[in-house]
């Protein structure tokens, strides 16, 4: 997957964990949770839905990573070079 | 059968077991990650259903608190059915008109519209409504988790921050009847959690009762993946070590695991784990008898039009278990009844033409009761509850078709909660441990309150002790 796939693949994922928010406006840079309403709760579901969509391990020390898009992208690259968008 | 193998057992498939399966399950990697071992033909423990001559009764729902609209940001409804992947309009809500509590003097009516509460306070208290305002306030801006670690009680609070002794009986009265297992008190954590889930919340009911809503629930679990065995209880669980390693069913067959989550409760799974010393003095002391009306109309029709009534006949509201078989001082009479049905919903309510009258009950007194005194005795204690509760409301009595009730045993029979104790252990275990690896709590016991309440405990105590612990990999 390139950067743009795994960034499709979080809001994939975000949409299965929170279909009432809007993702049409998200921004790479800001802080998801400032932008949608996201808990701890929904961190491990995202956390989750890699592991069973791709079978990235996200340990806990690194969850911060992903608190915005540009950081899951970053961060999830050379994890998920290999995988296929749409698993 | 001999052995088998299962990563997480459940005990229990009501509402805390059925969460905590769902996220499990939602997760799996294969068959044999969970299931869940329940001892009866139906699913829901408490909050479950029966029939009585043609008519389906929900066994243990008042009202599903914690009413929120659709989407509401942070609130707790939202975060479960999120967890849960559950969409708000499949619960098909039906919000209360209003409810109300009464005292010889006294009656505050509240609706899901905060503001009629505080319209109430001040007209009742005009010198208390600011401090009202401000407990609001200050309990809104409290965590929805259950802090109980050093907590003051609720009663050393509200008399910190109240002058009219009235006001504190009357928001003990509506919290204590929905969720206090300790006497005469409980906890301030708890006490917030209630006032959020009862007062800035409120109250709604499922179309067509509970077992809509359990329907969902065992279905999101077996379609995920899930195993859901009924008529399968735990006669024991097995621990070496230190560490859970499985269980023995009632019909002798063991099951392995690595983990148990446990909606036992406290005192009834320390005793399955066979360390019952350790929760000796913990029981819970506080049981309920509850009357079923069924009537030839809607209780609104003749008056009677609160979705709930909490009410006491005198100024002091004691929470204790009374002396005689029931207490008659105080008690909650509610009707499906009163609920914003949507349109076309209403003759569709299996539940229309029904009124709810519960009381505190002694389990001890109905435990030693031989049978054919314990049925002369469930009639005339119904009455004397009646009796009271229609000091305050119009009597349901006059439109009756048939009626049931159950006691303090029922609730045993059908739950396994020692004393009928429906709010469990007065000893609450917030992060669900036992002292035992791979042994956890979930369900009332962990200090969460309501059906959403019940729901989120399965949902965090699955989280923290498998989805996110540090050994699952």
């Amino acid at each position: 997957m390139n950067r743009e796939e795994i960034i499709q693949a979080i809001k994939d994922i975000i949409t299965t964990i929170a279909p009432d928010e809007d993702l049409s406006s998200l921004t790479e840079g800001e802080r998801l949770r400032d932008q949608i309403e996201l808990d701890s709760m929904d961190f491990l579901d995202i956390v989750m839905e890699l592991r069973k969509r791709y079978g990235v391990q996200v340990p806990e020390d690194d969850y911060k990573e992903l608190a915005t898009l540009e950081g899951c992208a970053n961060y999830l690259l050379p994890l998920m070079a290999n995988a296929t968008a749409n698993a | 059968m001999g052995t088998q193998r299962v990563d997480t057992l459940i005990i229990g498939a009501g509402m805390s077991g059925l969460a905590a399966g769902i996220r499990l399950a939602q997760f799996a990697e294969g068959p044999g990650t969970v299931a869940i071992l329940e001892r009866h033909a139906l699913p829901g423990g408490l909050n479950s259903y029966y029939k009585r001559r043609g008519r389906r009764l929900d066994t243990g729902l008042h009202a599903l608190t914690n009413f929120a609209e659709r989407g509401t940001r942070g609130a707790p409804l939202t975060r479960m059915l999120r967890q849960l992947r559950i969409g708000w309009e499949e619960l098909r809500l039906a919000p209360q008109g209003h409810s109300q509590i009464c005292f010889p003097d006294l009656t505050l009516r509240f609706s899901n519209d905060f503001a009629l509460l505080e319209q109430e306070v001040a007209r009742a208290f005009p010198s208390q409504v600011d401090a009202f305002r401000t407990l609001a306030a200050r309990i809104a801006e409290m965590p929805l988790e259950p802090v109980l670690e050093n907590d003051p009680g609720a009663r050393a609070v509200l008399t910190d921050i109240f002058t009219e002794p009235l006001l504190i009986e009357a928001l003990m009265l509506p919290a204590c009847y929905y969720g206090s297992a300790r006497v005469n008190d409980m906890y301030w954590g708890s006490f917030a959690i209630l006032f959020r889930s009862l007062f800035l919340e409120g109250f709604a009911l499922p179309e067509g009762g509970i077992k809509p809503l359990l329907d969902i629930l065992v279905k999101r679990f077996e379609e995920a993946g899930g195993e859901l065995r009924m008529n399968c209880g735990v006669a024991s669980i097995n621990v070496e070590g230190g560490r859970v390693q499985g269980v023995v069913l009632d019909n002798g067959d063991t099951i392995q695991c690595e983990r148990i989550l446990s909606s036992a409760g406290w005192v009834e799974t320390a005793r399955l784990a066979d360390f019952p010393e350790r929760a000796a003095d913990d029981a819970g002391q506080l049981a309920f008898t509850e009357t079923l009306l069924v009537l030839d109309r809607p209780a609104h029709t003749f008056g009677l039009d609160a979705a709930v009534t909490f009410y006491n006949l005198d100024d002091c509201f004691d929470w204790s278990p009374p002396t005689a078989a029931v207490g008659t001082r105080s008690g909650v009479l509610c009707s499906p009844d009163n609920y914003t049905w949507p349109a076309g919903a209403a003759e569709r309510a299996p539940d229309s033409g029904l009124v709810r009258a519960t009381a505190l009950a002694n389990h001890s007194a109905w435990s030693s009761m031989e049978e054919q005194r314990y049925a002369t005795q469930k009639i005339h204690w119904a009455e004397l509850v009646l009796d009271a509760a229609s000091t305050f409301v119009p009597d349901p009595r006059p439109f009756e078709l048939w009626r049931d009730s159950f006691t303090p045993n029922t609730i045993t029979r059908y739950t396994g909660h020692d004393h009928g104790a429906i709010y469990g252990s007065p000893d609450k275990r917030p992060d669900g441990r036992t002292g035992v690896e791979g042994l956890y709590l979930c369900g009332t016991d962990q200090g969460l309150l309501g059906i959403v309440g019940a729901l989120l405990s399965g949902i965090t105590m699955a989280n923290a002790h498998v989805l996110a612990a540090p050994s699952h990999s």
